[in-house]
């Protein structure tokens, strides 16, 4: 299937859209070209591309709803498509939180489609990984990473008018680098939209140094600590805590952000005011499509936390509708401000501390407070004096981000980057934060 | 990570359920018809001719139609119902002695031929950057055979008005006995897998497993506290006979705190006892952090058994293969050449089993076409052995595959995953009541809550849904604010006591994560209730702003 564009798109929903009687019709049609390649014990181990287009055509009939999706784009698929959502929206109970599909919506196209990173080709891919096994092999070292890149579509399009449409590119690296007695290990990582932004040799050369520095870690006692968090070590700690910036949760008191006797949390002061966190689709290095593409509403720049205190809640238009609110496209992106501060920097204002280069598994404990556990991994080092002393074991940690971004000391630059388990692009700072309380040893390396 | 292709499948913005999908939906009654199996072996036989006359020396086809239904319910609503099929064809192939794969979803002749051919061209490109040539252990072909997962009634056929039904019953149930809120889902599963390969096999297996989670939250407005209890069932291969719960499939939990089951489920009366006990958490007393002796039920264990030995005996992460991701292994191969590597206690035996009854990991055939089968992990208390595929057979002396190959669609590589991995249960005759009676300060933990592991698995952070102190032999409160923290190895070796065999039941994870690109699979853990001494348990609760 080749790579649909906005006419074709458009023909295609608008076809769809002829085909039914029903009382409303959404069409999203997907498109994504992938390509990757593995690797492990310095040695490729698979690459592939793997390409699919998919639409989805939603109808219903007052409050009964159907969705059926389908890969083929004849004529013939697409008008049973349609006959198989209308048969599902038939038997589908009556669902008293229906809600109309939006009118007229503006998108302001966003900057997600870069050539540089929808050229990347095979030898490309192998360049990657020749850096990091070639550099990894001189200096004694085992390297296992991923990359993989692509450029995808999205075009959505319903029965009052409204139609998007865009492409978007992206690149993902991993890159983990072993000592071959496995007493050392170093990492890192890089998400990001346009390829000239993406340098393998000098990531790769992050992961490797790490690596060497991290050999005949000393164990200190768990405890509180303060710590210099590398931007990937918090991103998945924040993302867990705006999942739950929902507001029906909140209201229905079952969120951190539930108010005691009711309602919520909305222009509370729940963090230190050094903390401005917003979701902004024309960000220039985080980028996201305009609209959200679920309830094809529009996106929007939005406050998530001004100086600290709780600027905006999501609402789905259910919830907004019962409780009087505006509904606005999901964020895509989560953006915290940040300074010109290198993490050297960050590191020499230190007198005794912890630099944490990745955190690992994080689960969620307890929502009412939304302490975490988790531990840190490849890369974990001592401060003392503004100096890193020596490479120390890992540590679980369990804590809230809540807390965390109570006690921050500093913030340093922005990275680009998205979370592991995590659905946001993210330009988030490292942080020096205090008292952060990890709880035992882990002798994994 | 690769950021997987999720279907939205709750209609609330950020408390939306995301599960991961494959495929396409599809009509309720288009389901029942397969493939026919002369069909899949012409366009099987075609992708093998091609690949061996462009010089593969070996050749494996998947032909997969996967089918999926979910129903998604909100309190009193059904949120959404949504059919996915996906249908393809996998070939991959050793030539030059690498692997090449490549994957179609065009069903015609020519176009596996050509699939074929241009695994067999990866194959050879990636052969320059090989080191050593894949080995594959030997496999004897079975010719043309077909398997079935054994079940009594067939999800495909049951109206969709019928199971809805259910679920809003016991989420009415649910919040008649004390929970403010439920959701419920009910995941249903089809795989229908064809494969063949070069060796001279023709397999045909027809899979199902089902799985009915719920969550139940009980708030208390005027003091901002909320807690939630997920439902005890475990995901299965039956069928929707599993929902025909009788007095036998029931099971009373030490001291009679809750209802637990065996072989079938009642998920309306499980939902009104979550519901109860969702309110009484609110109340709960709070523990005393420290050392305690644990009991913990299948319905908790089967998490820790999955993360602590499941996938620390995995052979590829041993090796490195996972090192960028899921991690690598403690249990390295000098601790398993030694044969005296403590894992456990003596009183610990813990097995890989495909054969399992009723277990997600259940099949005939593995992705490579080797037959289930039952091994050793661990034996009394000492290493014995590892999970390997064909290509790792060797590496550990063995002479066959165990059978651990597995991909989660038909454009996927089959790679290494996890069979089930199960603790035996003890030999001497022992009743949870029994095992209780004995402990002097204990914590008795049901149901699978909070989960965290490091990637080499040696520390480890557990929480549950159900907690109650145990004082000179007798259960006396419920307990909230309960996690243990502990090391695999130390952990196993604190295992003081099992009981027999009367209690041994099946936990189970629907979605498992390995890989990249990742891939789900699903697996059951089986154990009796267990005792684990003086484990360190920590308190959870915090206070924010």
């Amino acid at each position: 299937m080749k790579f649909l564009t906005q006419e074709e798109t458009k023909r295609i929903s608008d076809k769809v859209m002829s085909l039914t009687k029903a009382d409303q019709c959404e069409v999203t049609i997907n498109g994504s070209r992938k390509g990757n390649i593995r690797y492990a014990r310095n040695a490729v181990s698979t690459a592939g591309l793997i390409e699919d287009t998919q639409l989805a055509v939603s109808v219903a009939f007052g409050k009964k709803q159907g969705t059926a999706t389908i890969n083929e784009f004849d004529d013939k698929s697409l008008e049973k498509a349609v006959r198989r959502a209308e048969d599902l929206a038939r038997l589908a109970p009556e669902n008293p939180e229906f809600m109309p599909t939006p009118t007229k919506q503006e998108y302001k196209a966003t900057e997600t489609f870069f050539k540089k990173t929808a050229d990347i080709d095979p030898e490309f891919r192998a360049q990657v990984a020749a850096y990091s096994i070639e550099n990894s092999k001189k200096n004694k070292l085992v390297a296992a990473g991923f990359f993989t890149d692509g450029t995808s579509f999205t075009s959505i399009a319903n029965s009052n008018g409204v139609f998007g449409y865009q492409q978007d590119t992206g690149l993902d690296f991993t890159l983990t680098v072993r000592t071959e007695d496995g007493r050392g290990s170093g990492w890192v990582k890089r998400s990001v939209g346009d390829a000239s932004k993406f340098d393998a040799r000098a990531a790769s050369d992050i992961a490797i140094e790490k690596a060497m520095r991290s050999v005949d870690a000393k164990a200190l006692e768990p405890g509180r600590y303060t710590v210099i968090l590398e931007p990937a070590a918090t991103s998945d700690v924040l993302a867990y805590m705006f999942n739950a910036f929902d507001a029906r949760s909140a209201d229905e008191g079952r969120s951190f952000l539930a108010k005691k006797g009711g309602g919520n949390r909305m222009g509370e002061k729940l963090f230190d005011e050094q903390v401005n966190v917003w979701a902004d689709p024309w960000d220039k290095d985080v980028a996201v499509l305009p609209f959200d593409a679920q309830s094809m509403l529009a996106r929007e720049r939005q406050d998530i936390i001004k100086n600290g205190r709780i600027a905006s809640l999501q609402y789905s238009p259910y919830w907004a509708k019962k409780m009087g609110q505006r509904a606005v496209g999901t964020p895509g992106n989560i953006i915290m401000a940040g300074t010109n501060k290198s993490t050297e920097e960050l590191i020499a204002n230190t007198k005794k501390g912890i630099l944490v280069t990745r955190t690992w598994y994080i689960r969620m404990v307890d929502p009412q407070s939304v302490l975490l556990t988790g531990l840190t991994r490849d890369g974990t080092f001592y401060i003392e004096n503004g100096k890193i002393k020596h490479p120390i074991k890992n540590f679980r940690f369990n804590e809230s981000p809540v807390t965390m971004l109570n006690n921050i000391d500093e913030i340093g630059r922005p990275e680009i980057l998205s979370g592991d388990e995590s659905q946001f692009q993210l330009l988030i700072p490292a942080m020096k934060v205090r008292d952060f309380n990890f709880t035992s040893l882990s002798d994994a390396v | 990570m690769e950021r997987r292709s999720f279907l939205k499948i709750g209609a609330a913005a950020g408390g939306a359920l995301l599960v991961p999908v494959f495929g396409n939906a599809i009509a309720a009654e288009e389901l029942l018809n397969p493939m026919a199996v002369q069909f899949k072996k012409s366009l099987a036989d075609a992708a093998m001719n091609a690949a061996t006359k462009a010089g593969a020396t070996y050749c494996d086809v998947r032909i997969g139609r996967y089918l999926n239904q979910f129903i998604v319910t909100r309190d009193l609503n059904v949120e959404n119902i949504v059919n996915t099929e996906s249908s393809g064809i996998g070939v991959r192939v050793i030539a030059n002695g690498a692997y090449g794969f490549c994957a179609t979803n065009v069903m015609t002749l020519d176009a596996v031929a050509d699939a074929a051919r241009q695994a067999v061209a990866i194959a050879k490109a990636n052969s320059k950057l090989q080191t050593e040539p894949v080995v594959l252990a030997p496999v004897k072909g079975v010719g043309e055979v077909a398997w079935a997962t054994p079940f009594k009634k067939d999800w495909r056929t049951v109206p969709i008005a019928e199971k809805a039904e259910m679920l809003l019953a016991a989420n009415k149930a649910g919040m008649e006995a004390g929970a403010n809120f439920m959701r419920s889902m009910l995941f249903q599963v089809n795989q229908q897998k064809y494969f063949a390969s070069t060796d001279g096999s023709y397999i045909d297996q027809d899979i199902h497993r089902l799985w009915s989670p719920f969550t139940a939250t009980a708030v208390d407005k005027a003091s901002g506290k909320f807690r939630t209890r997920d439902g005890l069932s475990s995901p299965s291969s039956m069928g929707y006979e599993f929902f025909d719960c009788k007095p036998q499939n029931r099971v009373q939990a030490a001291g009679g705190v809750t209802t637990l089951y065996k072989g079938a489920y009642d998920l309306i009366e499980d939902a009104r006892a979550a519901g109860r006990q969702a309110k009484e958490k609110l109340t709960a007393k709070t523990v005393e952090p420290g050392k305690y002796d644990l009991v913990l039920s299948p319905e908790h264990l089967f998490l820790t058994i999955h993360e602590s030995v499941g996938h620390a005996t995995e052979l590829d992460r041993v090796l490195g293969y996972e090192a960028n991701y899921a991690g690598t292994s403690f249990a390295t191969l000098d601790k398993w050449k030694s044969k005296n590597f403590k894992y456990g206690s003596d009183l610990v035996n813990i097995v890989a089993d495909k054969t399992t009854p009723a277990s997600l990991g259940l099949v005939g055939y593995d992705d490579e076409g080797v037959a289930s089968k039952r091994w050793d992990l661990i034996r009394n208390g000492i290493l014995v052995n590892y999970q390997a595929t064909r290509d790792q057979a060797a590496m550990i002396g063995e002479k066959e595959s165990h059978g651990c190959s597995y991909a989660d669609s038909w454009s996927s590589v089959q790679f290494q995953r996890m069979p089930n991995v199960s603790l035996e249960a003890g030999k001497k005759k022992l009743t949870p009541d029994e095992m209780v009676k004995d402990i002097k300060k204990g914590i008795y933990i049901l149901g699978r809550g909070s989960y965290s592991i490091d990637q080499q698995r040696y520390n480890f952070q557990f929480g549950g849904q159900l907690y109650f102190e145990i004082k000179n032999g007798k259960i006396v409160n419920q307990l909230e604010d309960v996690a243990y923290q502990s090391n695999t190895q130390e952990f196993w070796n604190a295992c003081s006591a099992l009981c027999d065999e009367r209690d041994w039941r099946l936990g189970g994870s629907f979605f498992d994560g390995k890989g990249q690109p990742s891939q789900v699979s699903a697996v059951s853990h089986g154990s009796p209730t267990t005792r684990f001494n003086g484990i360190n348990v920590i308190n959870t609760a915090r206070k924010i702003g």
